[in-house]
């Protein structure tokens, strides 16, 4: 057996600026070749471990630690940030603050370059890399000219023209839409295979890193290690969900028609799984009892309607085309498809911010165009998708009151505005507190909050869950669903499938500026074609019904979704 | 001379490119021909957290970039732009707003805004003018007191503001109770 | 997003363009500090003679640049008004002698050696202003950081130079959705309002910029560090390109132009070339 590349031996570390530790007693060895995925909720500290790896603890985050942690063989803390980083190549999450380089192929070079490697075999080592990772052909393009999931292949490159032994990705699949998220992991497991480097990913989303095999799960919370087994292990067992992991859809839906999660189910990928046929008499039996319960949902009186909206910054190319769709009162609906769809301009033309160069928006039959953003503010609200881009104010009361003091509103009626819809939002009891004592979800209904304020018919919300762990996204979506349900109509744009299928019954989905398709949720995730031209993934539940020989999916996906929202796990 | 940390590099960069990205955004005043330059209550601002040369390098390459994009480079104002972000972070020097901001390092960092913005374009802006442009003295002086003025206004609100609630949000949860 | 005027690299198949950004860089310095520095009117009319010529090599062309040079053009009118405002004799001073043309009114009267003043200032301004412009529009701004690198310009003040061209389209495009997102919420900073509101009113705006890009310097050190920036005196660069016959010529150029300039300018001990004596 060699000796490990990694191995954590009784070590805790606790930040400077902390109460306590963060991390307890961690003992964990990974070897060379290994690929490990290390699961957890946010603060669970499985970022720490990331940064203890890569050295940014203790060299940029400086704290107390307990034990040892020897990468390489050496101490890691005695060396430099320096030196690891000939070990340890680290792929962050914000995919833009790593693209430092004008061009991919400077970006490429960033860590050559700082290693006084000469230019000529710089520029060999760029364009073999670059190859690898498939992003050869765009060496002169600029950052903003990429896709996210390009973006990531060059941080990846970046790392790799360093020969390094262990390969850390922290949150890959988190600025990624679904089909870039999987090419990614197609992506990692190619170049573990290709350089034989230990690869360590960081990731909440179980079911999509799992697209391909990892070796081993770590798994985390409150800074411990909870688990460190196979994967199949791991999901026959139950400590997934009780710390705050989801589970794959598929084995979900297994358990709900009463098949046991057993080894010999091959429950590690959807397309693997052993079924034999009593198992999928039995699921068809749960879908055949529950496919009556289905009802449609009726709709209500018109509130928003689009018409032949055309945008484009320039007359030559244009951002969308052609957008027709009504949305009616008390609905809740999702707006699909890749980044760069246009779905975020589509929700600036609604709320004003730009002038469509074609088609009309109308409200409660009223044509929009010649209000003001502001005026439109009063009926339409926008939340931007990073709360923190958004709070303008450091204390949580006057931040929602912001909107009113502005329209210049009388102070006795706007402590009872604020009030209420602190109450609403469930934020009174910590109404005199600063902003920034908050958590993410917390911060995200200061936001709703100071949009709610003024009392609009209408809220857009953009990317409202992004980043989130299971824990932080369910607490999101039930507020949401919350305010739907006192009659807000909620639009969402999103590239989550799972909130799409289970908040939203409708969804309009785009791709290339045009509208595909206004449909179920339900149905756009069981049609193939659909699926990849928005660029989006279809769901295990999909792969599973047609395995089981369910004649219709879609209809399967509906009962899922409404069986775990009357008895699932909420939170 | 102490090499720049690494994050000083960053801070300049940044710091550059929102100096750039303010400038371009005028805001026009009742006075003609004069804007309100937010710039400089950013260049303050980040002066304050990350010292002297971080703010000359900031108030250098932003103005340059600035001018170099819109009608080419004037150095005179450009190097006066390095100057403020150099004084202001003397003389804030070891202010640490992040254990929190009191009345007399709001005091100070507006002492230091005055001083700097008064030096520059008072004295500074002028005189290079006279000797690089011979531009005539009563016209410097006019030109460099507006100047002057504006952005002390500007940097004494719009850069309080910024600075104190930058301090409010590194508060981190204390002694919080919910109320009911 | 907003039409906000700004020049950019045009990439074209020129002379100027093969040269290397060290090159243009250092070129670039001279001919600013020889402008600065002198007042003849015949060196002027040199430089802007060789600052047009040199503008025809570059294949840029007037409509590549005329948002700029309109800029440049209104800047210039405004600061000659301002000048005549503030001091209408001063060219008088300045030449030892006054030639009246005509008279305005009050103290306003025009001179000629004023206009010659003005005409030297305009001049200064002119033959800066060609090639100040194309340096940003002819070098790849790659080559930026590498260029200071080369001329002795620290490593590390060079990368920043690099930071700030990478990540003004991102704080561009933030600035924009942010004020976009609070124009939703009143905040209006063209409006009608008074000054003094507005002022406040962009905080509004500055703080969300302000601490995200507090956020994003620390993301971008951490990326920095972790791929072995700072960690040597040194450092080479992708993006640099290696001098060539024409590197050397068009230096040599700006060390004749430069030296001939100085050399004419103090040769009678003052910066002026006076034809009224």
């Amino acid at each position: 057996m060699p000796s490990p590349v990694i191995s954590f031996q009784d070590y805790g570390f606790q930040y400077m600026a902390q109460a306590a530790p963060t991390l307890h007693h961690i003992n964990l060895d990974i070897y060379p070749g290994e690929k490990v995925l290390i699961a957890g909720t946010s603060g669970s500290g499985k970022s720490t471990i990331g940064n203890c790896i890569n050295g940014l603890i203790p060299f940029a985050y400086p704290g107390q630690k307990t034990g040892k942690l020897l990468v390489d063989g050496k101490e890691a803390d005695t060396g430099s940030i320096f030196e690891l980083s000939h070990t340890v190549g680290t792929v962050l999450q914000d995919t833009d603050g790593q693209f430092i380089g004008l061009t991919v192929g400077e970006d490429i070079a960033f860590a050559a370059e700082n290693d006084c490697v000469p230019q000529d075999e710089m520029k060999q080592t760029v364009d073999k890399v670059a190859k690898l990772v498939d992003i050869d052909h765009h060496l002169q393009h600029a950052p903003h000219e990429l896709s996210g999931g390009q973006k990531q292949r060059v941080s990846l490159a970046g790392v790799m023209v360093e020969d390094v032994k262990v390969l850390l990705f922290d949150e890959p699949l988190a600025n990624l839409d679904p089909s870039a998220g999987r090419t990614t992991i197609e992506l990692i497991d190619m170049v573990h295979e290709r350089t034989g480097a230990a690869v360590i990913i960081i990731e909440h989303r179980l079911e999509d890193v799992l697209w391909r095999s990892v070796d081993r799960i770590v798994l985390m919370d409150e800074g411990k290690i909870i688990a460190d087994m196979s994967t199949v292990k791991l999901l026959t067992g139950k400590n997934l969900l009780e710390h705050g992991i989801r589970e794959p859809l598929y084995l979900t839906a297994l358990r709900y028609a009463g098949v046991e999660i057993n080894e010999a189910l091959h429950p590690e990928h959807v397309e693997h799984l052993v079924l034999t046929e009593e198992h999928k008499a039995k699921v068809r039996e749960w879908y055949q009892a529950r496919k009556g319960d289905i009802s449609s949902v009726g709709h209500g009186e018109e509130l928003l309607r689009v018409e032949h909206l055309d945008f484009g910054y320039t007359p030559q190319r244009r951002t969308l085309q052609d957008v027709s769709f009504t949305i009616h009162k008390g609905e809740m609906v999702s707006i699909v498809g890749r980044n760069g769809a246009g779905k975020s301009t589509l929700a600036k033309l609604i709320c004003g911010f730009e002038k469509p160069i074609g088609g009309s928006i109308y409200m409660e039959g009223r044509d929009l165009s010649d209000d003001t953003i502001k005026e439109r503010a009063m009926r339409i609200g926008y939340v931007m998708q990073n709360p923190n881009q958004m709070i303008s104010k450091p204390m949580i009361w006057d931040e929602v009151e912001m909107a009113l003091v502005q329209s210049g509103m009388p102070k006795e009626e706007r402590k009872e505005r604020v009030e209420e819809t602190l109450k609403v939002c469930g934020l009174y009891p910590f109404r005199n507190w600063p902003v920034s004592a908050l958590s993410y979800g917390q911060k995200k209904r200061v936001t709703i909050a100071s949009i709610l304020v003024q009392r609009p018919q209408v809220i857009i919300l953009d990317e409202p869950t992004a980043g989130q762990d299971y824990h932080h996204y369910t607490e999101i979506m039930e507020f949401l669903k919350e305010l739907n349900g006192r009659g807000y109509t909620i639009m969402m744009i999103t590239h989550d499938m799972h909130l799409m299928l289970e908040y939203t019954p409708r969804a309009i989905v785009f791709s290339e500026g045009r509208m595909l398709a206004d449909t179920t949720a339900a149905h756009v995730l069981n049609n193939p074609e659909l699926v990849k031209r928005a660029n989006l993934k279809e769901t295990s539940l999909y792969t599973l019904s047609m395995a089981c020989g369910i004649d219709n999916p879609q209809v399967f996906t509906e009962c899922f979704i409404g069986y775990e929202q009357k008895e699932g796990y909420n939170g | 001379m102490k090499k720049l940390s690494v994050k000083s590099v960053v801070a300049i960069g940044i710091g550059a490119a929102l100096f750039f990205v303010l400038g371009k955004v005028s805001i026009p005043t009742p006075v003609p021909n004069t804007v309100i330059s937010l710039q400089y209550a950013v260049e303050a601002v980040f002066a304050t957290l990350f010292g002297p040369i971080v703010g000359m390098l900031i108030g250098f390459i932003g103005h340059t970039l600035l001018d170099a994009t819109s009608y080419g480079p004037w150095w005179s104002w450009i190097i006066a732009s390095a100057f403020v972000g150099l004084v202001i972070g003397v003389v804030t020097m070891k202010m640490e707003i992040g254990e929190g901001l009191d009345t007399k390092k709001i005091v100070r960092f507006n002492v230091a805004q005055v001083i700097a913005h008064l030096l520059a374009w008072g004295l500074v802006a002028p005189c290079l003018d006279i000797l690089i442009y011979k531009e005539p003295l009563e016209k410097l002086f006019a030109q460099g007191m507006m100047a002057g003025i504006s952005n002390i206004i500007t940097t004494g609100i719009v850069g309080t503001l910024l600075l104190v609630a930058y301090a409010k949000t590194v508060v981190r949860r204390g002694s919080l109770n919910k109320e009911d | 997003m907003a039409n906000i005027a700004i020049l950019s690299y045009l990439k074209r198949d020129s002379l100027v363009h093969e040269l290397t950004g060290t090159t243009k860089l250092i070129f670039f310095i001279a001919w600013s500090v020889a402008t600065m520095v002198t007042y003849d009117t015949r060196v002027l009319v040199v430089l802007l003679f060789l600052s047009i010529v040199i503008f025809k090599i570059s294949k840029v062309r007037l409509y590549d640049i005329r948002i700029v040079l309109g800029l440049a053009v209104i800047f210039v009118v405004l600061n000659n008004l301002f000048v005549y405002l503030f001091a209408p004799e001063y060219g008088v001073e300045l030449y030892e002698s006054r030639t009246v043309l005509f008279t305005i009114a009050g103290p306003y009267t025009v001179t000629l050696q004023q206009l010659f003043y003005h005409l030297n200032m305009t001049m200064k301004v002119a033959c800066v202003v060609p090639v100040a412009l194309l340096f940003i529009a002819c070098t790849d701004p790659s080559e930026f950081a590498a260029s200071l690198a080369s001329i002795g310009v620290s490593y590390r003040i060079g990368y920043s130079v690099s930071l700030a061209l990478r990540y003004i389209p991102d704080v561009q495009r933030e600035y924009h959705n942010i004020s976009q997102a609070q124009q939703a919420r009143g905040i209006d900073l063209s409006g009608k309002d008074k000054v003094l509101t507005r002022m406040k009113n962009s905080v509004a705006i500055l703080l969300p910029l302000v601490l995200s890009s507090l956020n994003r310097i620390e993301t971008v050190s951490n990326a920095m560090e972790l791929r072995g920036f700072g960690k040597d005196k040194k450092r080479t660069w992708y993006s640099q390109r290696k001098m060539q016959r024409n590197d050397w010529l068009a230096i040599a150029l700006a060390v004749v132009v430069f030296v001939a300039d100085m050399t004419i300018t103090f040769w009678d001990g003052s910066r002026y070339y006076n034809p009224f004596l």
